[in-house]
């Protein structure tokens, strides 16, 4: 056990050294470009040092996460416990993916601006301060560092007139988002008196309710958040932002941006409020029912592969609330594993559809995948595996973390909306299995469809492990199951055995 | 023979090994040349068929109750085991599907020229998921399988089906997958209210049974979602939309897996969780007229509609409808005779309705096309052929002396006490299915040889014989002595009543089977 005074500069430092590691890796890549931005092989080796940087971040957090480091007395501006960790640790399987994903990518598309991997580090490290703040204005910031280089990530490719457009869309309602969040932060802590979450959480434990400001701050809040997340009513942006940004790029924000939201909501709802559910339960439950309804509808009619992605991300968004919805350990365990399992198989999706597009994803449609599996049948294979974890088939990892979260909604016999919840996944089957019937029951459109499409090699090893994570874990997922209850568990202290 | 079993501990891994071979084979048939994967598939489900036969003799029939049952942890933090175990109602449907895979590998034999490798592995990985369901007793394992086995199916019919496949087989796999999303909803409340109840979390078929009272208010639902996945899959009237057009659409052996066993799933899913579990609601009157009612009409509306079709592999394809309402009908009279006819149905309407399809892949093998007005007086050209098909038909229509009769005679013979009315409806679906099945004997192979294409029809071959003999051999084996077969059933039926209807039902019921000993 490894306590840390985080009142002091030295205990908040070594607490915040994962994030620490990985601005210093970001300020690295900067410099390295601030020489060497010219050409390919310059680009690739900002990539590497990318990617080396996350290294020391990793090890930093490692030697946290095994130390059992904890806070000493009550928790301050940022957490120190296994949820913070496991949440770390999935941002940087993120980040990585992406990075090696990107290093092919990039190059093929003639987007050679190393700045591209100071910025993706520069947007993980927001990532993890806002999914291990302790406070509501440390989240905002951390959002906020994520968010700007997320702007100008999506219109990266600056020759795209939809890149253009993704990044003006994206920057526009995320401004507008944050404005609702901040506002929110502020009434909360007019309410409150703090912006410590387990402060706000003690202030109401014995039965004192939030006040009708309180409320209304805990309401902005959610709807900032729920833009972050794309959730429906707040998802507008997402399937334009998803469609223009690089493909890469989209499988980082369906992914970390969606992961670091989440969490962070856990945290906040868990810790702060876990005495005002009624309040915010009918919130979450409706935005979670909006969500895998209209997600799962809209992603039925599209034709784009790439399209179907981003509305079956806004379903996703969907269940991960319904995972939030019971508040309790297996709730949140529910959330690491499905947002665990929903980060893989996406990056993993998204890297097959970046090899699949050449120059054009957004071309890429059920039609152009024809006869896949004749041609590149280790690459319809990985796409299947992608597309029945997505749509929570048993054997997958994917089915391990719907089965969760139906599980703590269950627990709690929150029946209605597992039901929808798995109403709503019936609905998702009708545009996942068309692509595997497009990929293995249709003939090619013609002899030399999918000559082109090979992953370069960093992208295979990245996919490979993805897969293969997402079958093993998903035949023998006692191991992650129970690692994810242990470390919500050390969250969520209202345990409610199951 | 039993001590022999015991020797070398066969109860100890057999049933392990039936789950594990099919999975390990289709490895080497996936790596394999095209030409030697159907070889090796071969052996593997000979080997599988060879194996399970030992069930035969280890399974005690004294008792009803759950043998040979293994179970290891695997999710402990849920209380999830690997759990198998097989009774008697369950043995039968585990012979039954070894005994089709080895006919359907060697039926396809010529049948699918193309991605070889790839059929012949999901064909290997669609019998795990079958015998997985069939010996299955954790609800978790056992929802697993129920899924895991939509693939291979979905993939049989997706990519070595007819025209329509790819609307067939979405339409199978959506209408499947409907019906057991909300299985799987209902299995976790019903975990979690025995959890609240007994204050142990698991999943083992056993602990739920014992506790499932604890559903209390909850039950018809969870009843109704059990009931919805297995009724999609029976099929019960009317959610037998999909059967047509997956049966019609898939390769001859995928109808023949798709009738011989898939549809069986749902009446053995209703024989051993759904009524178990929920015995005051299954049985409840409002029920039981429901489930009745649904179980005549797919009796004489399947019939009908059978009767109409042009297309030979339709009119087999509904017969199916009808003849599975007769199992509904004699799970829900729920005494001795009428289960024990309902199981017999199951393993008989496998036999016959398998070989009809195989029937029916060797004729459009020769001619390309199903349509009865094409063929016409070929008893003629093709007598062996002819001589089988009538044979089958015959057992199809339930004709004393083969299998067929005895299943309806038991069914209708174990109902007509109880529901007089219903069963005096569901009898003319015997008198249908005679006529369905006569007139389509009649004009493919009886009438006047009057097209010239049929003139060259070549009669069957020695690897097609191969696959038909056993499935006769069946068909007259259980036709001439039942005996066996029911006295293997009769004690997990007896076990099945007093769970269902409690102890003193069975009591009241317990005369001699009639037709046990010849």
């Amino acid at each position: 056990m490894m306590p840390l005074d985080l009142r002091t500069p030295f205990g908040v430092t070594l607490a915040l050294m994962p994030e620490i590691a990985l601005t210093a890796g970001a300020l690295v890549v900067l410099l390295v470009n601030a020489w060497r931005h010219r050409t390919a092989a310059d680009s690739r080796l900002s990539g590497y040092v990318a990617l080396a940087s996350l290294v020391p971040s990793a090890i930093a957090l490692g030697l946290l996460w095994t130390g059992g480091a904890r806070p000493e007395g009550a928790p301050f501006m940022v957490a120190v416990d296994g949820f913070r960790f496991a949440a770390l640790a999935l941002i940087l399987v993120a980040t990585a993916a992406t990075i090696l994903l990107s290093l092919g990518y990039l190059e093929r598309e003639g987007l050679i601006a190393p700045e591209y991997y100071s910025l993706v580090l520069f947007a993980a490290s927001g990532m993890m301060f806002m999914a291990g703040a302790e406070d509501l204005i440390v989240l905002f910031l951390g959002l906020e560092v994520m968010s700007v280089s997320v702007y100008v990530l999506a219109g990266f490719n600056r020759g795209s007139v939809f890149s253009a457009e993704a990044a003006l869309k994206y920057f526009l309602i995320g401004a507008f988002a944050s404005a609702f969040l901040l506002y929110g932060i502020a009434l909360l802590w007019g309410a409150t008196g703090s912006t410590s979450l387990s402060a706000i959480g003690a202030g109401q434990s014995g039965g004192v309710a939030l006040t009708a400001i309180g409320k209304v701050g805990l309401g902005l809040f959610l709807i900032g958040m729920g833009f972050k997340v794309a959730s429906v009513p707040f998802h507008m942006w997402a399937p334009d932002v998803y469609d223009g940004s690089p493909t890469p790029v989209t499988g980082f924000m369906a992914t970390g941006v969606k992961a670091a939201g989440f969490l962070a909501l856990v945290r906040v709802l868990d810790v702060a409020f876990p005495e005002a559910h009624e309040a915010w339960q009918p919130v979450i439950a409706g935005l979670a029912v909006a969500s895998m309804v209209l997600g799962n509808l809209v992603a039925l009619a599209q034709r784009s592969l790439k399209r179907m992605l981003a509305y079956s991300s806004i379903a996703h968004a969907g269940y991960l609330l319904g995972s939030i919805w019971a508040g309790t350990t297996l709730g949140a365990a529910s959330t690491l594993l499905y947002l665990g399992a929903y980060a893989l198989t996406t990056l993993a999706a998204f890297g097959i559809l970046a090899v699949l597009g050449r120059g054009g994803e957004r071309e890429v449609t059920l039609d152009s995948i024809a006869g896949l599996a004749t041609r590149r049948p280790w690459l319809a294979f990985a796409l299947s595996v992608c597309m029945l974890s997505l749509l929570g088939f048993p054997g997958t990892l994917g089915f391990v973390g719907k089965w969760a979260i139906l599980a703590s909604l269950v627990q709690v016999r929150q029946l209605p909306l597992a039901v929808i919840l798995v109403v709503t996944s019936l609905v998702s089957a009708g545009y996942y299995l068309p692509v595997i019937m497009s990929a293995y029951m249709r003939e090619p459109e013609s002899a030399e469809s999918h000559d082109q499409a090979g992953l370069p090699r960093a992208a295979v090893v990245t996919v490979t492990i993805a897969i293969a994570v997402v079958l093993i874990f998903g035949v023998l997922p006692s191991a992650a199951l129970s690692s994810a209850i242990a470390t919500a568990g050390t969250m969520v202290q209202s345990v409610a055995a199951p | 023979m039993t001590s022999l079993l015991a020797s070398i501990g066969f109860e100890r891994w057999i049933l392990h090994v039936l789950l594990a071979l099919p999975l390990v084979a289709a490895v080497p048939v996936l790596l394999a040349p095209a030409a030697l994967a159907r070889r090796i598939a071969l052996v593997a489900t000979t080997v599988e068929f060879v194996l399970s036969l030992g069930l035969w003799w280890a399974v005690d029939t004294a008792s009803g109750t759950l043998q040979l049952v293994v179970s290891v942890p695997w999710i402990k933090a849920w209380g999830i085991s690997y759990a198998v175990g097989i009774d008697g109602i369950s043995l039968t449907m585990v012979l039954l599907t070894t005994l089709l895979m080895p006919l359907c590998v060697l039926g396809s034999w010529n049948y699918i020229t193309e991605r070889e490798r790839g059929y012949y592995a999901m064909l290997l990985t669609l019998l795990t998921g079958v015998l997985g369901v069939f010996v299955a007793t954790d609800l978790f394992l056992f929802y697993v399988f129920w899924e895991v086995m939509l693939i291979p199916m979905y993939f049989i019919i997706g990519i070595w089906g007819g025209k329509n496949r790819l609307y067939a087989t979405i339409k199978f796999f959506l209408f499947t997958m409907a019906g057991s999303l909300l299985m799987l909803v209902a299995i976790l409340v019903l975990a979690w209210v025995v959890a609240g109840k007994t204050g142990t979390l698991s999943f083992a078929y056993e602990h739920l049974l014992a506790n499932s009272a604890a559903a209390g208010p909850l039950a018809p639902y969870l009843f109704a979602a059990f009931a919805l996945a297995f009724a999609v899959k029976v099929p019960v009237f009317p959610l037998h939309t999909w059967l047509p057009d997956a049966h019609v659409e898939a390769p001859t052996a995928g109808s023949v897996l798709l009738a011989g066993i898939l549809l069986k799933m749902g009446t053995y899913g209703f024989l051993r969780f759904a009524v178990p579990f929920f015995p005051e609601v299954a049985m409840s009157p409002w029920v039981t007229n429901l489930v009745l009612a649904l179980a005549v009409i797919g009796i004489v509306y399947g019939a009908l509609v059978a009767m109409v079709q042009p297309d030979i592999k339709k009119l087999v394809a509904y017969s199916s409808v009808s003849h599975l309402g007769f199992v509904m009908l004699g799970i829900w009279a729920a005494t001795v005779q009428s289960l024990q006819g309902a199981i017999m149905i199951m393993i008989g309407h496998g036999l016959a309705t398998g070989a009809l399809f195989f029937l029916v892949g060797m004729l459009y093998e020769r001619r390309h096309t199903r349509d009865i007005s094409a063929y016409g007086g070929i008893a003629k050209v093709v007598p062996v052929f002819s001589l089988v098909f009538t044979v089958v038909a015959l057992a199809s229509i339930g004709l004393p002396g083969l299998n067929g009769f005895i299943g309806e005679f038991l069914v209708l013979l174990g109902s007509f006490r109880a529901h007089p009315i219903t069963t005096g409806i569901a009898t003319t679906g015997v008198i249908f299915a005679a006529a369905y099945l006569l007139w389509a004997l009649q004009r493919i192979i009886f009438n006047p040889l009057d097209k010239r294409e049929n003139e060259s029809l070549t009669d069957l071959s020695a690897r097609e014989l191969a696959v038909l003999l056993p499935l006769l051999a069946g068909i007259v084996w259980m036709g001439l002595f039942p005996a066996p077969v029911l006295e293997r059933i009769e004690p997990a039926v007896r076990h099945y009543i007093e769970q269902v209807r409690g102890p003193i039902a069975a009591l009241e019921l317990s005369e001699r089977t009639p037709g046990a000993r010849p």
